[in-house]
């Protein structure tokens, strides 16, 4: 019993010390400070922030997770937010931010010259910061480049039970389906999806990576992967995330027509900001040459800034035309992606 | 009636002023707390008003079946899947002497330490199509992928057999904790009465047990509805799953809040079954003897086979992926134990600790309520707060946030109004939204194991200890809390695993700068570094074990007349 009590003393003496704490480290509120909520992973954005705190003096406070619910979290928090900058991945969510109400039109010339007028909001209210290649891989050796033309074509019985994806649930599906509603239309682009689905290899599932695991492997032939898992796999640490990597090579689908779907990482100004300067700043350092090339480096995306080279790896597949439509749509035609989907029987 | 009548009646029940508004404040505020906790469950709930009949269409005609039929099977099967792993081994340990039986008591509580989406992570990286088995498999036999046949991790059964291994523990504990305070009278009777070793756990010490018992499945069949991460990582549409794609993929809240309604109603449900089927069976002792419980030694095959039984949960729940992380964790480059680390080594600690803590105190301010003044209104109470534990973590950290978020924001408009100040966002945003939120979730968990070690207390102790002249509060600290200490440190020990391995609702809820091993970890994995984020991963385990261990021995001595047993 006394062993117990103990227990129960420590805790609520761990707890008043949480709770202490908590009030105590509510920011006083001065200036040179600058909240972000982010749905990259820390890993990736930490390093980029601490460099923008060394050059500015300005604190980065920085809080990180999903990035459904982290905009969930700053529309019900509203206009008392302390989030100043919002940061995800996927236009689509940009657009949802956008929507929602949660972020702000912002002046800022330096990132209008920065970001191409095709990977940012038309009126400011979001930037985009990386850019992100959907592609097909294919297995070296069991199938030929001559073999793969566009994404509709993957759709043909000729791949059938060789084709590998991850579950329609993931928002790069819903993007790249997004974009196709927008090129081809709803019915059109669900009788593809159910020819996609008739040519499914095993059930979706994993991440981008398990499927370029799968081509190695043999359980497909082709997949559909965003290009940034490949350079990580083929640039890790661990052989056999080398091997299964350089097991596939990359194809760049519909080149002779509107381009590869491309979707971009982005930030935005939240509305309920209380240091719109610091703010602006922080955007505008994340798209400076400096940070975007070492993004480039560490996160193997296309720096959106057309004067920094992408990383060797990715230099090493050549270059490729661009879907050119327009961000927005991505998000607008989501919903109607996922139905779609849902439908097809893509799970 | 007349009112004199309802006069009466009211002071029949109160007899005097005194305890009169004792028993008004105790049942109030237990129904208050009841009613603070269900806010959120309410907030999702009140959602099944607002039309959204065409998502429902849509739902029906193409993945809903899926959803339910999926939800079932895995239900089914992981209830099984605990059950056996769980029930037989507790009864092993607790009446048997075979080889390493001491070590294996503990150890089969290990598995409970690893959270079910990493040790997903871990047996698909090992058995994947590309892990080292079936890669192994095909270099060493010259095959390609579709020459032989390998079960496939990544489907429905796998998610049975995952979530089995790491949830039996629920089971186990709730029923060697049964095993551990029951009274010999009922298995000498049995002895006495003809029935052997087996028949007498058969016929006696597993009906006995059965509250307990029930409770630990009924926890583990919430958890497996609940369950996101290991779900979705294998591509199994289920509630859960079917909730995120429906709130985030169609953009649609309401109907993804009417489906975790739903959920809750499948939850509800199964309470509802339990309590039904248990009917007015009384559980508790009939005796105040309590003597150390009787032994038999296994040998030879015997001691082989139950050595064996104990042995496989162990194995494959604990030291398989907690040997492949280990692995991966020594491949990987970064680096593993610096100040960064201990830092979100804190964070995790503390918050489980205050979050458990709290759970218990309010568990057993609850149940001990029901108990003095059983009532409807107060069992009604105990059951909607137990719900919390079905529902998965992003809904109810949205349910958390709204009415907070709504607080705040009142109070503040209000504030500036009246005085022109701002007190900005008081709540939402500090750790005590995500305690509370904690509460929502894992409360269920202290109040079962609480009201399951209660009711086995007989109440001629309370009114023996009332007829001395102690108040209620002083029963509950003085008699009944020794006497339950097993399922107290049992209750501790299930809450602070869960916090620890939470995640959903600490990655939204959480203040920013404030990390945890849990967020560390799943952010990692979600860039598909399996192997990075086996660091963390790891420590979870490791932080989670020691609780574990030290709890385990402390269950094992809880029993009354412990001191002084030949078992030291």
């Amino acid at each position: 019993m006394a062993f117990l009590q103990r227990i129960v003393a420590s805790g609520l003496m761990g707890a008043l010390f949480l709770v202490g704490g908590l009030f105590a480290s509510v920011p006083p509120g001065y200036a040179q400070e600058v909240n972000v909520y982010s749905a990259r992973q820390e890993a990736l954005i930490k390093p980029i922030l601490d460099e923008f705190t060394t050059k500015t003096g300005i604190k980065v406070n920085l809080l990180t997770g999903d990035a459904d619910t982290l905009l969930k979290r700053l529309q019900v928090e509203g206009t008392n937010s302390p989030a100043d900058v919002f940061l995800t991945v996927d236009a689509g969510r940009l657009h949802r931010a956008k929507q929602a109400g949660v972020l702000q039109a912002i002046e800022s010339p330096a990132l209008n010259q920065a970001v191409p007028a095709a990977y940012r909001d038309p009126q400011g209210y979001w930037y985009g910061l990386s850019l992100r290649a959907r592609v097909i891989v294919y297995a070296k050796g069991r199938v030929h480049a001559e073999e793969l033309s566009t994404y509709e074509a993957l759709a043909d019985p000729v791949w059938q039970g060789k084709l590998c994806v991850r579950s329609s649930s993931n928002i790069y599906n819903q993007s790249l389906v997004a974009s196709m509603i927008a090129h081809n239309g709803v019915d059109e682009t669900e009788v593809w999806a159910s020819g996609l689905v008739e040519n499914f290899a095993r059930p979706p599932q994993g991440g981008d990576r398990d499927q370029i695991k799968a081509v190695t492997a043999g359980q497909c032939d082709v997949a559909l992967v965003n290009t940034y898992y490949l350079a990580k796999m083929l640039t890790s640490d661990q052989a056999a995330e080398r091997t299964a990597g350089s097991g596939v090579t990359v194809f760049w689908p519909n080149q002779a027509g509107r381009g590869v779907h491309v979707n971009v990482s982005g930030a935005g100004v939240t509305r309920s900001t209380k240091h719109l300067e610091a703010a602006i700043l922080l955007l505008e350092f994340l798209a400076s040459a400096e940070a975007q090339a070492w993004y480039a480096e560490k996160n193997h995306e296309y720096p959106v800034r057309n004067t920094v080279e992408p990383s060797a790896t990715l230099r090493d597949w050549g270059d490729f035309s661009p879907d050119s439509l327009n961000l927005e749509v991505l998000g607008q035609n989501n919903a109607a992606a996922v139905r779609l989907m849902d439908r097809a029987g893509w799970r | 009636m007349s009112s004199e009548a309802t006069l009466h009646r009211a002071a029949m029940r109160f007899p005097s002023f005194r305890a009169g508004f004792f028993t008004n404040a105790w049942t109030a505020g237990v129904l208050f707390t009841a009613a603070l906790l269900s806010l959120p469950i309410i907030v999702v709930s009140a959602s099944v008003f607002y039309p959204s009949a065409d998502i429902w269409r849509h739902l029906a005609e193409t993945v809903l079946a899926e959803y339910v039929g999926n939800s079932v099977v895995l239900m089914l099967g992981v209830g099984a899947g605990t059950l056996v792993l769980g029930v037989g081994p507790a009864w092993l340990v607790t009446m048997h002497r075979f080889p390493a039986g001491r070590t294996l008591e503990w150890a089969l509580l290990l598995p409970m330490a690893v959270p079910a989406y990493i040790i997903a992570y871990a047996y698909t990286g090992l058995l994947d199509v590309a892990g080292p088995v079936q890669s192994g498999l095909r270099v060493w036999f010259d095959w390609s992928y579709g020459d032989y046949w390998f079960p496939e991790i990544r489907s429905l059964g796998g998610a049975i057999v995952m979530l089995s291994l790491v949830l039996y523990p629920y089971v186990y504990l709730l029923a060697r904790t049964a095993f551990v305070e029951q009274s010999i009278c009922a298995l000498e009777a049995g002895r006495l009465l003809g029935c052997g070793p087996w028949r007498n756990f058969g016929r006696i010490a597993l009906p006995l047990a059965r509250p307990a018992i029930i409770a630990g499945v009924s926890l583990v069949l919430m958890e497996a509805l609940a369950d996101y991460g290991t779900v979705q990582y294998f591509g199994v549409g289920t509630f859960t799953t079917g909730i995120y794609r429906t709130w985030f993929g169609l953009g649609n809240s309401v109907a993804a809040a009417q489906l975790s309604a739903f959920l809750m109603l499948f939850a509800f449900s199964l309470v509802m079954l339990e309590r039904y089927s248990r009917k007015q069976a009384q559980y508790h002792h009939t005796s105040t003897r309590y003597r150390p419980l009787p032994e038999r030694s296994m040998h030879g095959w015997r001691g082989v086979f139950a050595f064996s039984a104990c042995m496989i949960p162990v194995l494959f729940g604990f030291l398989l992926p907690g040997g492949l992380l280990a692995v991966w964790a020594m491949q990987s480059g970064e680096a593993f134990f610096n100040r960064e680390f201990l830092v979100l080594v804190g964070h995790s600690v503390t918050l489980a600790l205050s979050a458990t803590i709290l759970a218990l105190g309010l568990a057993l301010f609850m149940v001990y309520g029901k108990r003095l003044h059983g009532r409807a209104s107060t069992e009604f109470a105990i059951r909607v707060v137990g719900m919390g534990y079905a529902v998965p973590g992003v809904v109810i950290a949205v349910g958390v946030m709204l009415p907070f978020g709504w607080l705040d924001n009142t109070l503040d408009a209000w504030l500036k109004t009246a005085f022109g100040v701002s007190s900005g966002l008081l709540f939402s945003g500090t750790l005590l939204v995500l305690l509370f939120a904690y509460m929502v979730r894992f409360l269920a968990v202290s109040l079962n194991t609480v009201d399951a070690g209660l009711s086995k207390i007989k109440p001629e102790i309370d009114e023996a200890g009332r007829s001395l002249g102690l108040s209620p509060r002083t029963v509950l600290r003085r008699v009944h809390m020794p006497i339950m200490r097993g399922s107290l440190f049992t209750a501790l020990l299930l809450v602070f695993v869960d916090v620890l391995k939470e995640l959903p609702a600490t990655l939204v809820l959480r203040p920013y700068n404030f990390n945890t091993l849990a967020v560390r970890t799943f952010e990692l994995a979600n860039d598909e570094r399996l192997v990075d984020a086996s660091h963390p991963a790891l420590a979870i385990v490791l932080v989670g074990i020691l609780p574990v261990i030290v709890l385990s021995l402390s269950i094992s001595r809880s029993r009354p007349g412990y001191e002084g047993s030949p078992r030291n």
